[in-house]
């Protein structure tokens, strides 16, 4: 019988996360499954932070001096390395950001409350993250425009049939999750972006749970904008990337102002740098840029595709092992259309306090509204627990949080 | 240190839990508030029937939550019966904290001091609302 571990060296992996090999209060190892909260960072991220720190920090864009020459190499470097990850263009298009939220943020602002008219829609849904729902609600109120709601199945994937009726030539943006944070359910992206082009919407991707488990490329299907985070991407926190097409950036107004992203200053008026310092006003994160172009040579020396085949089969185990503890039900679509994120509840438990016991085994799991209370609200439930796995993840992890389960079930006097 | 917190789930909270103290309504209560932890929505009503001596003559709970959010309010309901508001308004969190018997951590004492929570703002606003009248 063949074995995972012929295709995928996971021991091997995880000597590279230092942090992955303790032992917790009571002297139990630590099973990290919250890793589409934060992912760990290699070795290797680790390792480029402190060499930028140690040897050649210094302020980008500014200084003559040679500490600053190679901190701005590094810097646009990492810029690359993002652009050839997602399949973009331009480096151009790629503008650093403190992370999705702020990447979001830029675009209701910048494009939104600048293009948008009362009348116009925005389709959204309701298993958005907060942070691809509540912008919007601010532009909308800001313009004029109204919001509309791609309604879900019963199993959590966007119900496509009234599509037709929702994308109307009101519609100017589609707002979209390419991985929802809670059901793990992924999105058709390029059918909806084709779908929303058809009729001369623009579509914006929350691509914060999808880019480090999933292959990105922003040109095919043509992508408007596209967010997500250094952080869960096992890069440093503070960074985070919003890519959007060179023209859409020029066309859209500046988010934050200050300096770098100027062309000349007057004192009555400014006009604007070139994209993407446009958008990067202030000194930039650039180390924790840098760490995050580290990790996206760490996820590409394993291979994307590997990642997502490994973690695919962890997910399936999950989910049978899961299915089978009294009680339990996993939300969300079946293990083949979502990612390996799994969000369940416990009938006699909640999720807090599941969360907390399974903390005693050294288990960490997240438990709440996962910043998703309108799709809580639709699920009926105040909080689930969510268990999500990343390629660092072993079977037997797996295995030790169904075990955890049923423990806890015991420590609340169920059958 | 993991004795301790081995313990959370003792019987006192268990039986809290799974059989509260005065948990529903009361059909004229003299004040009640609500309240919802954001960050996991976790809520809590309570209802208090206080007599013309500002003696708690009953005290209720209603709430959706996790057992250390239920049990506690339970608790409260318990404790808090037969006091003045005088005495609520003396009551502190170590105090809550105390009647719990176990331990919490940091990022459970929100859960454990939702009900306290809910009492103290009920009667701060009870407090509020009585000022222009005594004055007036």
């Amino acid at each position: 019988m063949t074995t995972i571990s012929s295709d995928f060296d996971v021991e091997s992996v995880r000597r590279d996360f230092p942090i992955l090999h303790q032992r917790l209060l009571g002297d139990v190892p630590l099973v990290y499954l919250d890793t589409a909260a934060t992912a760990h960072k290699p070795r290797s991220v680790v390792a480029k932070v402190v060499e930028c720190f140690e040897q050649y920090n210094s302020n980008v864009h500014r200084g003559i001096h040679q500490l600053g020459d190679r901190m701005t190499t590094e810097l646009e470097l990492a810029r690359e390395k993002v652009q050839h990850f997602i399949g973009a263009g331009s480096s151009d298009e790629i503008v650093f950001t403190s992370g999705t939220t702020m990447s979001l943020n830029m675009v209701a602002h910048g494009w939104a409350r600048k293009f948008l008219k009362p009348g116009d829609e925005i389709l959204l849904n309701s298993m958005e993250h907060h942070a691809n729902l509540v912008p919007w609600q601010l532009a909308a109120a800001a313009t004029g425009a109204s919001l509309k709601y791609i309604p879900l199945t019963d199993d959590g994937r966007l119900d496509l049939t009234t599509l037709d009726q929702l994308l109307t030539p009101r519609t100017k943006l589609l707002a979209v999750t390419a991985m929802s944070n809670v059901l793990g359910t992924i999105n058709p992206v390029a059918e909806l972006a084709e779908r929303a082009h058809a009729v001369g919407a623009l579509i914006c991707v929350d691509a914060a749970q999808s880019v480090p488990h999933l292959t990105t490329n922003v040109r095919s299907p043509q992508i408007d904008f596209l967010a997500f985070s250094g952080h869960k991407l096992y890069g440093p926190t503070g960074i985070g990337v919003l890519y959007a097409r060179r023209q859409l950036l020029e066309a859209m107004d500046p988010f934050l102002a200050g300096g770098h992203m100027i062309r000349e200053v007057f004192l009555d008026s400014s006009t604007w740098a070139d994209p993407p310092a446009k958008f990067e006003a202030g000194t930039c994160p650039f180390i924790e840029a840098v760490g995050l172009g580290a990790a996206i040579d760490y996820v590409q020396h394993i291979g994307l595709s590997q990642i997502s085949h490994y973690e695919h089969l962890l997910s399936v185990r999950a989910h049978e092992q899961l299915a089978q503890v009294p009680g339990v039900k996993i939300h969300g679509p079946s293990v083949e259309h979502k990612g390996a994120i799994l969000s369940f509840t416990v009938d006699g438990v909640h999720p807090h306090d599941l969360s907390d016991l399974l903390d005693r085994r050294g288990v960490a799991i997240r438990a709440g509204h996962h910043c998703t209370m309108p799709l809580h609200e639709l699920l009926n439930l105040t909080a689930t627990a969510r268990a999500s796995l990343a390629f660092y993840n072993t079977m037997e992890e797996v295995d030790a949080l169904a075990e955890a389960v049923r423990a806890a079930r015991q420590v609340f006097r169920l059958k | 240190m993991s004795g301790t917190q081995d313990d959370l789930y003792d019987d006192h909270i268990l039986d809290h839990f799974e059989s509260p103290y005065h948990k529903g309504h009361l059909p004229q209560p003299t004040c009640s508030h609500s309240d919802r932890n954001p960050i996991c929505g976790d809520q809590i009503t309570v209802e208090l029937l206080v007599d013309e001596h500002d003696v708690v003559k009953e005290a209720f709970f209603d709430g959706k939550g996790c057992a250390i959010s239920q049990a506690s309010a339970s608790i409260l309901c318990e404790a808090i019966e037969g006091k003045t508001l005088q005495e609520l308004r003396d009551f502190q969190a170590q105090n809550m904290l105390d009647l719990l018997k176990v331990r919490l951590t940091a990022s459970r004492q929100k859960c454990g001091l939702l009900g306290f929570k809910v009492l103290k703002t009920m009667l701060y606003t009870l407090d509020e609302q009585r000022e222009p009248a005594s004055s007036g």
